[in-house]
């Protein structure tokens, strides 16, 4: 004790003295021993003292605990009741979350504060202040805070609109209800999410929302399993499995015997990492990652209930951290706006110049001090000099509409409306997932319309990702299956499968089915075209064998390898069965509903055999499995059909397809622990396999292998699958073998040709395998390092395999994705595939969907640089991974870029995700063009968040790629909508938007500049400053934003009938230096005009100041506004509407004005009305202001139209004729009707070899590609 | 159909609205379709501008500059600043009929009324009859607020202050007989000027509203003593003084003074002498500005202006030889579906 003490003034010694570093109990090295002990004994030193010292001490420290690399986090529950200083874990935020920027009190200060980091509104500011300094100012100063307030506070009323809201989430939130153990009660309490606390334990029943960070430390479930549904964290449906720390709460569960430490990383945003240990008073460690935590967020299902340690609490959740706010990204336009603006600056400062300077001349040439010089109070009248001086700073306040501020805010409020539409499209809709597109970057539409370069990925981007079991080849033998080809080719002809086939369902399923049925005929309609794919028809020739095999391998404890190999196909997975319970999504219980009907139609000649003719039962689907023990085999007992409410789910789709191919032939897989698996053979018997290892995939390795004790033969087998190249390097002795081993990857190479995705599978049995295990045991518990252990666990199982056979899945093309890719490229867009996948499958993919072209001259640049040539011009490159690696490197960088500069398509192969964003860097930054990317999946981030519009396929493979995304899509068919059409769109839309907002304050500020020389440069305004204030405001605001929300110039039908239209945007763009100069151009020419038609007429009349403003501001307004009608393309009821209500409101509100007595411009605009003359300046000032844009336009379309003008002529016509010549014209270039995918017609198995595929899968290579480290599709699985 | 809904919460709309296929107008803009515009605009311009031309011709305008810098101009005497109230006399002689009803203008150029200091240098309470604007001036009015006692000036400010107070006399020479033309001065102010816009306190006596104020620097009188003859054209609504406040727009700038409408001149003046009687009273020199006096009679469309007519057909006829332009464009160029 006294020990304790004197370490303990110690360190507090130190503490006071600035030493921060002397409390070292979160080293692992040293927190070995008694580590807990250490922390108790710093909380008590802490306790000590109570002054403002130790205050400061305790922030310091809390600050210290929160940024400690590993945190020691204890129970709470020994501390409870007692006071706050008291509890061990009070460093550490709790779960009450506020995601608010302000509070009540300080919102006026933060918030103006936030409005004042926009330049814009300083700009206002600046401009407002100036107007307070009496020598300068050129309007009244109090009149001149009008527009900053009207902007400020309508902004502060939106932001603390939208904080209100946050606020209110976050109420809702915190105040959810949870279970939290109190040692009160010796229960678990209801409480409220805020409640909880580092340290609590907290559970969680099923379906109920996890409040908190949890380490799992206990479940209902026997095996200590417990699954979550992700879906509102990362999107991704599928069930997942959290096991709990093994060895710390069995058998049964205390919270309050909990005394070990939970040492645990600092808090971070990786949804898929977690490293923790959980030390024992022992001193003994228990390793656990990210299988063993509940993320707050998470739904837990199919588990009763679930305990858990609070590890991480409220903005320290993995969810909240990874919780930001929108993109912001800046588009191509709004940075040449900007340099536009720049320009706008300068002349607003040369035009004050000029002011200034005119008033110094103007000054200078006056001979004497004229009466109507006003003096200053003292009655001096200030220098020319110092005048113009001021001059130049009140002009600035005079003109300043020059820059156009106002436009900014009407920006955002056009991409409103532009987003508005893009997601209200129907055709950008997705029937089957119910999702619209979604916009998640919110200022950069226009970029759609300038598109260059697609950068896409292939898996699940330009194909479904929904895999089907195609072929197999066991033992050398290949099996076809062409029973499986013809009904895919079946379904194929008969057009999309949802249109014909539910009703078979319907009419083969059992009343009870049916019912449900037609109950949800619209989600069988959703959900039976993934039905229809899972479906594999067995190769009667292996079916036969496998009865055999099956048969002669039970009797004789001897394996059989084709027995082995669809063990191995429903063993070595991740893939997680749920029973298709009620509170599941609906949707996979009708799936699974449909499917046993659909099954029994189909396998006719199994049905006796697999399923029984029992009608189907509510309750088969909550408890589908057979009561079995962990004895081993069973006779079969059930002849139920418990698989009827089996439902796969699997982290990739490769793997679901291959525990449906091995359901297809009856080894079906019945259910998962992390202990054992569970396997109904062809005969009925279950096997229940003992799991001693899971070495999960990753993408160094590119295979993944399941460890496990073989029930007949007792023995520890290992079942390795994965890439070929990966696999065939790691083969035993050759012997016997070479034969199989020759034939399987020749049969590799074929399905690789016909786009097919690789896999191998291989086995080996290991005599004694208890060490390995442990070590691989001992690995996974150092927190540090673990990979690497796991790594070499890995490679010392992973060795001397034997190959049992191959599969080859398909992944058909998307809808559309021929004529998609195709109709982009006659856009003038360049289509590159980035892929993971082998050249081959790469190639016949590019193939199929029109990517390369048979008459293409298709450059293949590989390690030996085979080229390839015919006799076209059109080049295409197929790059693989490692030649790109070389090809990025800094000294062929820039010939690559030139070469690739010159193909039509290029498609890489074997890419890895970073290399994709290299790729894309590289091209944006060397060409400078406008780059897209598209993909699906967390490979693709890296691409999606590289290039200037990233594109996210909410698809199979969760929501990554969708999270990283500016913009959503639900199918890469919609691509060529959303580019061609609303991407034109918006770009056309705003680029003369813009222009037209330049023109709009130019043209209007020029008239007060010209005033300048007839009143002597003295800032003067021939309009009161409020009729200036509304014709912003309100007289010229509605028909610009109306113009860039809702003009169209090409009908979308004609956009999306001649793709080349599409090239009008891309590049310079309508929004050209050009463009810009010459509207600023025609703006000075109608002011001019506009200033000086009036002027003539009034100059010997006898006319006050405000009488002549009034026409000027009726000419301007007609003149502006006309202008904005040439310039409409296209006349709605909407366009009518706020054109002809602008001037209506600008007439009445004008009215209105003039009619207030002590106004200067009184009764100014009614005499005007009264006098002919008014009316007919007007007319002449319009027309002849408006007469060179009106001729130019009408001699440009008629001597030179563009292909715009042309495209709208094409409009023009009735529909049938526009459709015949959008025929006829495609038809001419050459596009003609798509070709028939290659894929929907399978080749046969002769394929002969062509030249290219030596060079490919050449050893050599293929060690190369490993030490590259390219990927493989397998890339794709995961690990939660 | 209802239940497809239910089943899918985000399907948008489809509506017109939404998927933007609402019925459109799609005027194109080539040469075929617009030449009878081009034509239609410019028969009617150039119809309108003849109209124009010909109003403009026959109104009579006489301007007579009597500033004075030159030696042989009879107003030189007066011209110098030290002179005070120098009277100098215009002799001008009128052809033909000169039609009535004849306006009297007086112009200044070079005289920036528009000045903004000078502009905004005027109180509008003031001027409104508020009597609560007399003690305290309004302070855009510096330096003509107080005068040197402290005493608020009415009216105040600049505008006011630098008033141009001209007397003129026009006498027909009859035989040798100077005979005056009667000057109606009702009526040259702006109506709604005269009756809304300024007012008097309603004091009686209107001199106890001046009561413990200045008078403006430069003037002679007071505001309450602006014309001696009619009491009633006194104050803020003495019509030459509301034609002073309305500020002109340019430099150049003429104002009305008087009409003759009265007597024997109703219908004009006859062809004859005439001599005009000046009270010289407002130097120019200091702006080198010019100080004339015009006389015009008006149509329908105001005063003389012969720029709107030209401009009318010129802009006519550039329509009209730009449609022969487009025809031959339309010749050649046309677009299929046009025929």
């Amino acid at each position: 004790v006294t020990e304790l003490i004197r370490d303990a003034r110690h360190s507090m010694w130190k503490h006071v003295c600035g030493f921060s570093h002397c409390v070292r109990a979160q080293q692992p090295a040293n927190g070995k021993k008694g580590s807990l002990l250490r922390i108790r004994r710093r909380e008590s030193s802490s306790m000590a003292w109570w002054n403002p010292l130790a205050l400061i001490r305790d922030a310091l420290t809390g600050q210290r605990v929160r940024e400690n690399d590993l945190r020691h986090l204890v129970s709470n529950l020994p501390y409870e009741g007692l006071g706050k200083k008291k509890q061990p874990n009070r460093y550490l935020p709790g779960n009450a979350i506020k995601t608010t920027k302000y509070t009540l009190l300080l919102f006026l200060p933060l918030n103006l504060f936030e409005q004042f980091h926009r330049l814009a509104n300083i700009y206002f500011v600046g401009l407002a202040i100036l107007n307070f300094v009496p020598v300068v100012n050129a309007f009244e100063p109090e009149v001149a805070l009008i527009p900053i307030c009207v902007i400020l506070s309508l902004t502060a009323l939106k932001d603390a609109w939208e904080d209100f809201r946050r606020y209110q989430l976050d109420k809702k939130l915190n105040s959810m209800p949870c279970f939290i153990y109190s040692r009160k009660d010796k229960q678990f309490g209801e409480r409220r999410w805020k409640d909880v606390q580092v340290g609590d334990f907290v559970k969680v029943l099923s379906n109920e929302i996890v409040p908190a960070d949890l380490l799992l430390l206990h479940t209902s479930d026997r095996k200590g399993m417990c699954h979550i549904e992700t879906s509102n964290l990362d999107g991704e449906t599928n069930l997942k499995e959290r096991k709990v720390v093994p060895g710390i709460c069995e058998p049964n569960f205390e919270p309050e015997s909990f005394n070990s430490v939970v040492v645990c990383e600092r808090p971070n945003n990786n949804l898929n990492h977690f490293k923790c240990y959980v030390e024992k008073p022992n001193t003994e460690k228990v390793g656990a990652g990210i299988e063993s935590l509940l993320l707050r967020g998470c739904t837990v299902r199919n588990t009763d209930h679930a305990i858990g340690f609070v590890v991480y609490a409220g903005h320290e959740t993995k969810s909240m951290l990874n919780n930001n706010g929108p993109r912001y990204k800046r588009s191509k336009l709004e940075r040449k706006l900007n340099v536009d603006v720049i320009f706008c600056v300068i002349l607003l400062l040369a035009m004050c110049l000029v002011g200034a300077l005119g008033h110094f001349f103007w000054r200078q040439a006056l001979p004497g001090v004229p009466p109507y010089l006003v003096p200053d109070s003292n009655g001096h009248v200030v220098s020319p000099s110092l005048s113009s001086f001021y001059m130049f700073f009140s002009m600035i306040i005079l003109l300043q509409v020059l820059i156009p501020i106002s436009l900014y805010v009407s920006i955002e409020l056009v991409k409103i409306g532009q987003i508005f539409f893009i997601t209200h499209d129907i055709d950008l809709y997705d029937e089957e997932t119910d999702s619209r597109i979604q916009c998640k970057a919110l200022n950069i539409t226009e970029d759609l319309g300038q598109i260059e370069y697609i950068f896409s990925d292939k898996t699940g981007t330009l194909t479904e990702n929904k895999m089907v079991f195609r072929r197999c080849s066991v033992m050398g033998t290949e099996y076809p299956h062409k029973e499986n080809g013809k009904s895919y080719k079946r379904i194929t002809e008969e057009g999309r499968p949802t249109d014909s086939l539910p009703g078979n369902h319907v009419n083969s399923a059992n009343s009870l089915s049916h019912i449900a049925v037609s109950n949800f005929s619209k989600v069988i309609d959703r959900t039976n075209s993934s039905a229809q794919e899972t479906e594999v028809i067995p190769d009667r020739k292996l079916l036969r064998r496998v009865s055999v095999a099956e048969s002669t391998s039970i009797s004789s404890q001897k394996m059989d390898p084709h027995f082995d190999f669809f063990l191995a196909l429903a063993i070595c997975n991740t893939v997680v069965v749920s029973m298709g319970t009620a509170q599941r999504r609906r949707v996979s219980v009708l799936f699974t509903v449909i499917k046993a009907g659909s099954l029994r139609n189909i396998f006719a000649p199994k049905r006796d055999r697999t399923f029984s003719d029992t009608s189907f039962k509510e309750d088969d689907r909550f408890n589908p499995f057979p009561q079995v023990d962990d004895s081993g085999v069973f006779p079969s007992h059930s002849q139920r059909d418990e698989s009827s409410g089996l439902c796969y789910e699997a982290e990739s789709p490769d793997e679901a397809a291959l525990v449906y191919a091995a359901k297809a032939y009856g080894f079906i897989l019945l259910s998962r622990t992390p202990d054992s698996v569970t396997v109904r053979m062809p005969s009925g018997r279950v096997l229940v396999f003992e799991v001693l290892d899971i070495l999960t995939f990753d993408s160094n390795r590119k295979r993944m292998s399941v460890l496990v004790r073989h029930p007949i033969t007792k023995e520890c087998v290992l079942y390795t699958k994965g890439a070929d190249y990966s696999i065939m390097e790691l083969l035993g002795a050759p012997g016997n073998q070479k034969n199989v081993v020759a034939d399987t990857q020749y049969h590799l190479d074929c399905y690789a040709k016909e786009g097919l995705r690789t896999l191998c599978f291989t086995k080996k049995v290991h005599g004694e395998e208890y060490e390995q295990k442990r070590a691989c045991f001992v690995a996974k518990a150092a927190i540090d390092g673990r990979e690497q252990l796991i790594m070499d666990t890995a490679v010392q199982l992973e060795t001397k395999l034997t190959l049992l056979g191959a599969t080859g899945i398909e992944d058909r093309l998307q809808e559309s994705v021929p004529d998609t890719i195709l109709t982009l490229r006659e856009a003038g867009i360049k289509v590159w595939v980035l892929t993971g996948d082998k050249p081959e499958t790469a190639v016949n993919i590019g193939y199929a969907c029109r990517l390369l072209e048979d008459e293409d001259l298709v450059i293949n640049m590989s390690c030996k640089n085979k080229v390839r040539s015919h006799l076209t011009s059109n080049i295409s490159l197929v790059i693989d991974g490692r030649t790109l690696a070389m090809l990025l490197s800094k000294d062929l960088q820039g010939r690559f870029v030139e070469l690739a500069k010159r193909c039509r398509s290029v498609l890489c192969c074997r890419v890895t995700p970073l290399q994709k964003s290299g790729v894309v860097k590289l091209i944006r930054e060397k060409l400078r063009v406008m780059t897209l990317a598209v993909g699906d999946g967390a490979n693709d981030v890296n691409m999606i968040q590289a290039a200037d519009i990233g594109i996210g396929i909410s698809g199979q493979e969760g929501m990554q790629a969708v999270m990283a995304s500016d913009f959503a899509i639900s199918r890469f068919k919609h691509l060529k909508k959303l580019l061609l059409v609303h991407g034109h769109w918006c770009y056309t839309r705003l680029a003369n938007m813009i222009i037209y907002f330049f023109y709009k304050n130019l043209a209007n500020v020029n008239l007060l500049f010209w005033y300048q020389f007839y009143c002597g440069f003295t800032a003067t305004t021939m309009l009161d400053y409020w009729l200036l204030i509304f014709f912003n405001l309100f007289y010229t605001s509605a028909p610009p934003i109306m113009f860039g929300i809702m003009d169209k110039d090409v009908s979308a039908e004609v956009l999306l009938g001649v793709p080349e239209l599409y090239r009008t945007g891309q590049g310079a763009g309508e929004y050209s230096f050009c463009t810009f100069w010459v509207s600023m151009l025609d703006a000075f020419y109608q002011s001019l005009i506009c200033f000086f038609i009036p002027y003539l007429v009034y100059q010997d009349l006898d006319v006050d100041v405000f009488t002549f403003g009034m026409p000027l501001n009726a000419v301007s307004l007609i003149t502006i506004l006309l202008h904005l009608s040439i310039e409409i393309k296209a006349w709605t009821v909407v366009h009518w509407i706020i054109m002809l209500g602008s001037f209506a409101v600008s007439l009445i509100l004008t009215l209105l004005y003039t009619s207030c007595v002590t106004c200067n411009s009184y009764w100014t605009l009614q005499n005007q009305l009264t006098d002919p003359i008014f009316y007919l300046i007007c007319i002449i000032t319009t027309v002849v202001a408006l007469l060179p844009r009106y001729t130019f336009h009408v001699m440009r379309n008629s001597i030179n139209p563009s292909p715009i003008v042309q495209g709208r002529h094409l409009d023009r016509l009735d529909t049938s004729t526009k459709e015949a010549w959008i025929k006829e014209w495609r038809g001419y270039r050459g596009g003609g009707e798509v070709k028939r995918s290659k894929l929907s017609t399978p080749p046969s198995p002769s394929t002969p070899r062509t030249p290219t595929s030596p060079d490919f899968l050449g050893n050599e290579i293929t060690l190369n590609c490993l030490n590259w480290g390219c990927p493989n599709p397998f890339d794709r699985i995961r690990t939660f | 159909m209802v239940k497809e809904e239910n089943e899918s919460p985000n399907r948008p709309d489809n509506t017109a609205f939404t998927q933007q296929r609402l019925p459109a107008w799609q005027p194109m803009l080539s040469a075929g379709i617009v030449i009878p515009g081009f034509v239609l605009i410019g028969l009617a311009f150039i119809g309108i501008g003849v109209a124009l031309l010909i109003t403009s011709r026959n109104i009579q305008v006489l301007e007579l500059d009597y500033t004075g810098t030159e030696q042989n101009s009879p107003c030189f005497q007066c011209s110098d600043p030290d002179q005070q109230d120098c009277v100098c006399t215009l002799q001008f002689s009128i052809n033909s009929l000169f039609e009535g009803p004849v306006f009297f203008y007086y112009g200044l150029s070079n005289y920036f009324q528009n000045y903004r200091r000078y502009g905004v240098s005027r109180d509008d309470g003031q001027l409104y009859g508020d009597l609560s604007y007399f003690k305290e001036p309004y302070d855009q009015c510096e330096p003509y607020r107080f005068d040197r006692n402290k005493r608020p000036i009415v009216p105040c400010g600049s505008v006011a202050n630098c008033i141009a107070v001209y007397t003129f006399r026009l006498f027909q020479i009859v035989n040798g007989q100077q005979k005056e033309v009667p000057l109606d001065g009702k009526g040259i102010a702006w109506w709604t000027d005269y009756n809304i816009k300024f007012r008097n306190p309603t004091v009686t006596p209107l001199r106890n509203a001046f009561n413990s104020t200045a008078k403006p620097l430069f003037w002679p009188r007071p505001a309450y003593e602006l014309d001696p003859s009619d009491p009633a054209n006194n104050g803020f609504i003495n019509q030459d003084f509301l034609v002073w406040m309305r500020r002109a727009a340019l430099p150049d700038f003429r104002k009305l003074y008087r009409r003759i409408t009265e007597g024997d001149y109703a219908n004009g003046l006859p062809a004859g002498n005439y001599s005009l009687e000046i009270a010289y009273n407002y130097p120019v020199l200091s702006f080198s500005g010019r100080k004339m006096v015009v006389f015009s009679n008006v149509s329908w469309m105001g005063g003389k202006n012969e720029f709107l007519g030209i401009a009318y057909l010129v802009i006519g006829t550039l329509c009209v030889v730009m449609s022969v332009v487009m025809l031959i464009v339309y010749a050649k160029f046309k677009f299929p579906e046009e025929d």
